[in-house]
């Protein structure tokens, strides 16, 4: 998704200050492995599913939604039971799907700290948790948007959804127009992690 | 926060570094097995105060909270924590030692 970015390689680990906070973590893990409130194998297999979630879960839900409308149907109803149909975990939080329409489009905040459908697409951006998104979006959701290079025709309605603990969301966004002779594999590839929170729209390649 | 003034959004991203995810690992953990749960370590962030919003990061608040919490439930003592504090860091200063 961002193969082509230039960023400096993250340094090796050695290499990084040893913080007062990362000996906290560190001593903290210890001390509940040796209680035994967990084991080392399941901290292990905890990170492991953490590196694996990535937005290309929820990309294929859309996807799927977009060719099947038996499964949109579906995923508008319980998103976890559809994701589970594709083998997807997306965790035990209910996910609720907020489909964009020609006349609304929904975009996904968590005002109160940083609930995100982590299951489906992995850790939040920097930008979701920071305060500028978080205090702005519900207020002046156009402009924020405009921020992102999305500019919406003022007749498009915008609908904040504000994710809680105890409930996420993921954006299901229209299939764009020139896309009817695309697989879904394909499809899915027009879909970005964006996308999914509302701060982007799906774009048909362009022809040569 | 929601609908307080704030300045434009910043797009600077940066994938999480080792030591955060095990952050989110142990806070996973202890959640799915009713240690403590995500009300608990958001009003863990809550009680650090005003100024930890801009002093600390995202993960460092975290864990800062999950610290807390645990503390308060009595799962760690300050004692025992003190200790690991004191073993990691010793075993860190031993790895640099060597290099």
């Amino acid at each position: 998704m961002r193969g082509h970015d230039h960023r400096p390689k993250q340094p090796d680990l050695e290499d990084l200050p040893y913080t007062w906070h990362m000996a906290l973590t560190d001593a903290l893990a210890d001390l509940l492995m040796a209680k035994g409130i967990f084991g080392a194998d399941e901290l292990r297999a905890t990170l492991e599913t953490i590196d694996q979630a990535t937005p290309a879960q929820g990309t294929r839900l859309v996807a799927r939604a977009w060719v099947d409308p038996a499964f949109r149907a579906r995923l508008l109803e319980d998103v976890n039971a559809a994701a589970a149909e594709l083998g997807i975990d997306a965790g035990a939080i209910p996910i609720r799907a907020v489909a964009d329409t020609p006349e609304v489009h929904n975009v996904v905040v968590c005002t109160l700290c940083s609930c995100y459908p982590r299951f489906l697409l992995g850790p939040p951006p920097d930008w979701y948790k920071q305060r500028a998104y978080r205090s702005r979006v519900v207020r002046e959701p156009r402009a924020v948007l405009a921020e992102f290079g999305l500019v919406l025709p003022d007749e498009i309605r915008i609908e904040v959804h504000d994710s809680t603990a105890e409930l996420r969301y993921m954006v299901l966004p229209m299939r764009p127009e020139g896309t009817a002779h695309m697989d879904e594999e394909a499809l899915a590839a027009l879909v970005t992690r964006d996308c999914l929170i509302g701060t982007a729209l799906p774009r048909a390649p362009q022809r040569a | 926060m929601g609908g307080l003034p704030a300045g434009p959004v910043e797009r600077h991203e940066h994938e999480p570094l080792p030591w955060e995810k095990k952050v989110d690992a142990i806070l996973r953990l202890l959640v799915g097995k009713g240690v403590m749960t995500l009300d608990e370590l958001r009003r863990g962030i809550e009680e650090l105060g005003p100024g930890a919003y801009d002093e600390l990061s995202y993960f460092e608040r975290w864990i800062s909270s999950i610290a807390n919490v645990l503390l308060e439930k009595g799962v760690v003592t300050p004692r025992e924590l003190g200790e690991a504090m004191e073993r990691v860091r010793a075993r860190r200063a031993a790895a640099e030692a060597l290099r």
